[in-house]
């Protein structure tokens, strides 16, 4: 009852200066668009730099690296067990890149519940043979099917089915720059060397541009089977284990734990990428930055006109306290006042922040770096609606703090009197 | 019979103490018992206006003690005082302090619903009535901004007698109104105090008005002179 009552002197009092609650409103609305439109702008951004590389970057890497032993053998021998052992020059081992067993560590990686898919992988030193000149490659033989469900493959075949990797036999999908270099299209065949001096001739079916200039003039994929030919080996030849968790977070502890049951190196996205990550969350800290700064300046113009308002009805308050209502009563009324307006205005914002975004997202931006982008990116993370909304409503609370505990402080005896 | 007392000021001093001390107040004693007309006379500066105050639970910042219906204000918290006002204590102003942004039936409403002991209807009814009996019935739903001087004064009575107050004060409430005005507002005092038992405690510096009333109290000086 009491509530109802003062909630209805709120809406009045409110009412009776509606072009000013309307500023104050607007005033909050604005901050809250620019700050939902700014934050999905740059988390959509983020999302996007991100998923440059880590889509397409395996949570964990399994491989093998040509490298000198951890213990020599004169450090297992018993004999010297007690002596210190000086070995110089050491050199690495002549080590296959394969990984071994590759068969049992796939069985007891699909059983393990916090994979989500793993994509096996060969990789292949090759030259591309253009007539007379010979041009530095990498082949990676991919399980097509695997490795467009965990790294979405197919947005990066700008050209040609990426499936036709699968189905048509010796097949190619090779770099743009590559591709830009041999002057060669869509079904012609190019002639490839592999490691141990064999011409293998294979059939372009598309080509794939990844956005890193550097990778594109370089990379092709094939099948597995075909990257096991090129190199002569056996169909049982891994060099890469690509594994995608289900929770990435999980990544440096569980590519720990794999590179000792596995006996083989393990690298986690984190450790691969750790710039990334450090550039998105710099980015996001400075757009919080801004909108949280937008809407202290909203918050303060809620202040003034709050103040403004107790100014005005100094007498209405007077009188509402020498009829019996109280100072707590005189301080909810303007609170209440001033979250009207907050969340007036914010879910206004929020709902302006949407439509704004959403008309960022058809803004056109081409960039030939990121060949499956054609408008700026956005994000509609529910979580900057939430953090939009609840900011607003803080603020616009402090902002209507202040003022309401002047106006419960009124002492109606000097405003009475005063006349 | 001697009816009850429903308001009593026992040794009230009172200092201001900007931007000297000065002493207002100086031992105020007396009692007010149900049904009385009271008016408290005296020249500007008196003090009276200040004792009223006091008596109204507003101004907490006196020495003595005031009684209203046999409890001390003494000790008593913001929202306590705020209650009793609301329930015990009806207010007429020299100026009539109605909020434009409400009807005139919702101002008379308002403490009625602040009480909050009858529903919103039953309330509105009572404040139709107060409002007929104070013959403005017809401007119930009028914006006070839209009323005469004398009819918003009308509005303000009616308001004080909402809660069925033990004791109506006023402070010159006939000071801002005409002639004619002063006198419609005298008579409803005095049909108040003649028919419904009402308390009634006004501070005034019209001695015509004073003269009239059941009791004079007469200040000088921060002291009861006369009684």
């Amino acid at each position: 009852m009491n509530l109802k009552l003062l909630a209805g002197i709120s809406e009045s009092l409110l009412l009776a200066r509606w072009k000013q609650t309307l500023v104050a409103a607007v005033g909050v609305t604005f901050s809250i668009t620019m700050f939902v439109a700014l934050l999905s702008f740059m988390s959509g951004l983020n999302e996007m730099l991100d998923g440059l590389i880590l889509n397409r970057t395996p949570h964990i890497r399994l491989y093998n690296e040509v490298q000198a032993l951890a213990k020599q053998p004169v450090q297992l021998s018993k004999d010297h067990k007690q002596d210190y052992n000086f070995i110089r020059s050491i050199k690495p081992r002549n080590e296959l890149l394969q990984i071994r067993n590759s068969g049992a560590i796939l069985n007891t990686l699909n059983k393990d519940d916090r994979v989500l898919g793993i994509s096996p992988k060969v990789t292949a030193q090759v030259f591309y043979n253009v007539g007379q000149v010979s041009l530095n490659g990498l082949i990676n033989g991919i399980d097509v099917v695997a490795e467009n469900k965990l790294f979405r493959f197919n947005e990066y075949v700008t050209d040609g089915n990426y499936i036709d990797l699968k189905n048509v036999p010796n097949s190619i999908i090779l770099g743009k720059g590559v591709a830009d270099k041999i002057l060669c299209s869509l079904g012609d065949v190019i002639q490839v060397t592999s490691p141990k001096g064999e011409l293998i001739p294979l059939k372009i079916v598309g080509y794939f541009q990844s956005g890193i200039a550097d990778v594109d003039k370089v990379q092709s994929y094939t099948s597995i089977a075909t990257a096991q030919k090129i190199l002569g080996e056996g169909n049982a030849y891994i060099t890469d284990l690509q594994i995608r968790l289900k929770d990435i977070k999980k990544a440096p502890a569980m590519a720990k734990e794999y590179a000792a049951l596995f006996d083989v190196e393990a690298m986690d996205v984190q450790t691969a990428n750790s710039q990334f990550e450090t550039g998105s969350n710099i980015r996001t800290l400075i757009s919080y930055a801004v909108g949280i700064t937008l809407l202290i300046v909203a918050g303060f113009g809620i202040y003034n006109i709050l103040n403004m308002m107790i100014y005005e009805k100094m007498d209405s308050i007077a009188i509402l306290k020498a009829t019996g209502f109280s100072g707590a009563d005189v301080r909810r009324i303007f609170i209440t006042i001033a979250l009207s307006i907050g969340i007036f205005g914010g879910v206004l914002g929020l709902i302006f922040g949407f439509g704004l975004s959403a008309l960022i997202d058809q803004v056109p931006f081409h960039t030939a770096s990121l060949p499956t982008i054609t408008t700026y990116p956005v994000s509609y993370d529910p979580k900057i609606y939430i953090i939009g909304g609840v900011f607003s409503i803080i603020t616009t609370y402090f902002a209507g703090y202040f003022p309401s505990r002047k106006a419960s402080g009124i002492d109606p005896v000097i405003i009475i009197r005063g006349k | 019979m001697e009816t009850p007392i429903i308001l009593e000021a026992r040794h009230i001093t009172k200092y201001f103490h900007d931007p000297v001390k000065v002493q207002v107040l100086n031992d105020i004693n007396f009692s007010i018992r149900k049904g009385e007309f009271v008016s408290i006379t005296g020249k500007s500066g008196c003090g009276k206006s200040t004792l009223l105050y006091i008596l109204s639970t507003m101004d907490t910042d006196y020495e003595g003690e005031v009684i209203i219906d046999g409890q001390s204000m003494k000790n008593k918290k913001e929202a306590e005082l705020a209650l009793v006002r609301n329930q015990y204590i009806g207010f007429v102003f020299q100026f009539h302090y109605l909020l434009n942004e409400f009807s005139v039936l919702r101002n008379v409403m308002l403490p009625g619903l602040k009480l909050g002991k009858l529903s919103e209807k039953a309330i509105e009814e009572r404040a139709y009535a107060k409002l007929k009996m104070l013959d403005i019935g017809n401007e119930a739903l009028k914006k006070p901004n839209q009323l005469s001087g004398g009819q918003k004064q009308r509005v303000a009575i009616a308001r004080a007698l909402i809660n069925d107050p033990l004791i109506i004060m006023g402070d010159e409430p006939t000071g801002n109104l005409d002639k004619k005005n002063s006198e419609v507002v005298f008579e409803i005092f005095q049909e108040l105090s003649q028919h419904y038992q009402q308390s009634l405690l006004i501070v005034t510096h019209d001695n015509e008005f004073a003269k009239r009333t059941n009791r004079i109290i007469e200040m000088q000086d921060g002291r009861i002179i006369n009684m």
